[in-house]
């Protein structure tokens, strides 16, 4: 504990650390699961919060933006658990099957755990640690990478999650929507889900988190994913945060041989977020389609940072991230591909663009190619830039008010990001979310 | 009162001086030809009518329908019911076509305090109109003018044309590009507009538009302004000399 101290310094790093020795004695989990915690502990007192001159925190200095550490959170109450019943508005009528989590925990009796369809089994992780469950023992920390500051703190601290398992070639219709919900209380949660898709299997999942604005609530979640060969799965973050919230969270994903996998993230809500996606293909001829779109305003500051690592034959990614930035918000897109020597005829290509609504608002891409195969087709690109004149013009002398030709241009600009998206009535929502971030401009 | 008043109008593009004193007065029913060579300000004076910026009036008056229009931002020249079929439409990736009508078509006429049309009776418009302009219902589901052959672009700006029902339309070298058969379907859809309440100020450097869109008055524009105004057989007579004679007229 001496050594911990005297690395630790800032005020957030020592109450993590005290938050840390204070509840890893009630934390779940066997003693294997606390001897995890323990060293994944270590990994992030030896560096500390991530900050500026760490190159993969480059542009988010954590340790700058996070002035302080919460408290971990209490279960919730049951004004807490009524105030949730409204969460998840966002959607709309998309039909789901709705897990819920409020201020971290699981909440049996907001969510839809009943009539499961055949092959689908889920449960929380609180659970699943106290019962030692088999499939979690067996991959939990495999897929998130273990040095990364964010991970090790929620491998450290995870409290509650969804572990969710799809048995081979079973077809799971209704896509299973993690809701993750803040009350008001400004407390820290560290949410840690995993899904196992097992071979040929299909299904969605969207993960969704928000809570109260004015509230700095911190979060920190991760969820890792592994997609058996010939499995379809499409997953679909919503970054909803209150306005002072921070919000860290990690997919990682390892696809297998001649599976679909789609990603995408929408982020609006927030004071500062961070998403980080760490994707791996395993297996030969899978296509994957990763995009996202944030809308940010203010002086919110959102970092999208994506490792897309091709480690087999023949697979094709395709990754697509917008952002929109008004006032003095900061947007950060930091996206790495790699083509490892073995992954011929990898086809992958990146395109990250920025459109500035102001002049005070920045926009920082960072996109990397490191490829290691010959016969490879790879490429990125990235633009920032305001909204086009004449077009505008156009659509002006066309007799739409300047406010609507730009909100035409700005949905018609993110739109071809969510248009990836497969599921019609989730694209229909987020462009109504679109919408309404313009109508608030 | 005439319909658009234009005196003694001077225009600054970067500095530069392109419109020096034009004079035009376009009443309703009449049918304008603009004629004149390349660089005489022809583009200049429609994309200052429309409100285009870094277009800057530096002296002279704009009137439509009586009012100054230089206190109106494009949109409200629009709503006015002055129109430009641009010589280059422009593509907007990601704006579906019938979006793109239909949001304008309501602005103005929610501008104008009427109603907004509801989407049967909107759609009904657009195929009743589109139909006579041989403009393919597919090509209404792509986004504006994405993918659309040079005559589509032009077909899809008199398509909204006839769908806003301006009381002035400038049509600014709407014949560029056209084969005989897209003239025709293009000339026919002016022609068709053409009315009592309506004007047109066509702005061409050929005489074979006028062919099919017969115009009452011919000018001719040359160093940014009007040097010769006359009737339909001016536009005959610049066919077979030229524009030469009207270059050298003006001093620079």
């Amino acid at each position: 504990m001496n050594a911990e101290v005297a690395i630790i310094k800032t005020a957030a790093e020592t109450a993590l650390a005290q938050a840390f020795s204070q509840a890893r004695g009630r934390l779940p989990g066997d003693g294997a699961i606390a001897a995890r915690r323990a060293a994944a502990f270590d990994v992030f007192a030896k560096t500390g919060l991530p900050h500026r001159r760490i190159e993969d925190w480059k542009y988010t200095d954590l340790r700058a933006l996070m002035r302080e550490a919460k408290p971990l959170a209490a279960p919730p109450d049951a004004a807490a658990k009524a105030r949730a019943k409204t969460a998840g508005a966002l959607l709309g009528d998309v039909e789901t099957r709705r897990l819920v989590f409020v201020d971290g925990a699981f909440v049996a009796e907001l969510s839809d755990v009943a009539a499961l369809e055949p092959g689908l089994s889920v449960g929380s992780l609180a659970e699943a640690l106290s019962n030692g469950d088999p499939t979690l023992t067996a991959h939990l920390g495999k897929l998130a990478p273990a040095s990364d500051a964010a991970v090790a703190l929620n491998t450290a601290l995870m409290g509650d999650g969804a572990v969710i398992r799809i048995a081979a070639r079973s077809t799971i219709e209704r896509p299973i929507h993690l809701l993750f919900v803040a009350s008001a209380k400004p407390a820290a949660t560290f949410v840690r889900s995993l899904v196992v898709v097992e071979e040929g299997a299909r299904a969605m999942l969207i993960e969704s988190h928000e809570g109260p604005a004015g509230s700095d609530y911190q979060v920190n979640a991760a969820l890792e994913i592994f997609v058996g060969d010939e499995a379809h799965v499409d997953h679909v973050k919503i970054i909803g945060e209150g306005s002072d919230a921070l919000h860290v969270s990690t997919l990682a994903a390892a696809i297998g041989a001649r599976a679909r996998f789609n990603a995408f993230t929408f982020t609006a809500g927030g004071a500062v977020v961070r998403n980080q996606l760490f994707l791996k293909f395993d297996g030969e001829d899978t296509v994957a389609g990763i995009r996202g779109a944030t809308l940010i305003k203010g002086r919110q500051h959102a970092d999208t940072t994506l490792v897309a690592d091709h480690a087999a034959r023949g697979c094709q990614s395709r990754e697509m991230f917008k952002t929109v930035l008004d006032g003095e918000a900061h947007g950060v897109f930091q996206g790495r591909i790699i083509v490892r020597p073995h992954a011929q005829k990898t086809d992958a290509k990146m395109m990250t663009r920025a459109l500035l609504l102001s002049e005070r608002a920045e926009a920082d891409n960072k996109p990397e190619l490191e490829i290691f195969a010959d016969d490879v087709q790879c490429g990125h690109g990235a633009t920032a830039g305001a909204l086009d004149d004449d077009l505008k013009f156009y659509l002006m002398a066309r007799g739409i008010p300047q406010p609507e030709a730009e909100a035409l241009l700005i949905r018609a600009f993110v739109g071809e990001a969510i248009d990836g998206i497969e599921h019609a009535g989730l694209r229909e929502a987020l462009m109504d979310a679109v919408a309404a971030w313009l109508e608030a401009r | 009162m005439p319909l658009l008043e234009i005196k003694n109008l001077h225009v600054e593009i970067d500095g530069k001086e392109i419109l020096k004193g034009l004079d035009l007065t376009v009443n309703a029913g009449e049918v304008h030809a603009i004629m004149g060579p390349n660089g005489s300000g022809k583009s200049t004076l429609a994309y200052v009518l429309a409100g285009k910026a870094d277009y800057t009036p530096t002296a002279g008056e704009v009137r439509f329908d009586g009012k100054n229009i230089f206190d109106m931002a494009p949109d409200e020249r629009a709503a006015a019911g002055l129109f430009l079929a641009f010589q280059y439409p422009l593509e907007i990736p990601g704006v579906a076509t019938m979006t793109f009508l239909r949001t304008a078509l309501n602005a103005q006429r929610k501008k104008r305090g009427q109603a907004e049309l509801s989407t049967p009776e909107f759609l009904k418009k657009v195929r009743e109109v589109s139909g006579k302009l041989d403009i393919e219902q597919e090509m209404l589901r792509r986004a504006v003018n994405v993918g659309f052959s040079g005559g589509e672009k032009k077909r899809n700006e008199i398509l909204q044309m006839t769908l806003l029902e301006p009381r002035l339309a400038v049509l600014d070298e709407t014949d560029s590009g056209l084969d005989i058969d897209a003239l025709r379907i293009v000339s026919e859809g002016v022609n068709r507009l053409r009315s009592k309440e309506r004007a047109f100020v066509v702005i061409t450097h050929y005489q074979r538009l006028l062919d099919y869109i017969v115009p009452d008055v011919v000018h001719v524009l040359s160093k940014g302004r009007v040097v010769k105004t006359g009737g339909k057989d001016l536009a005959l007579e610049l066919e077979a000399r030229g524009y030469a004679e009207y270059q050298e007229e003006v001093p620079a």
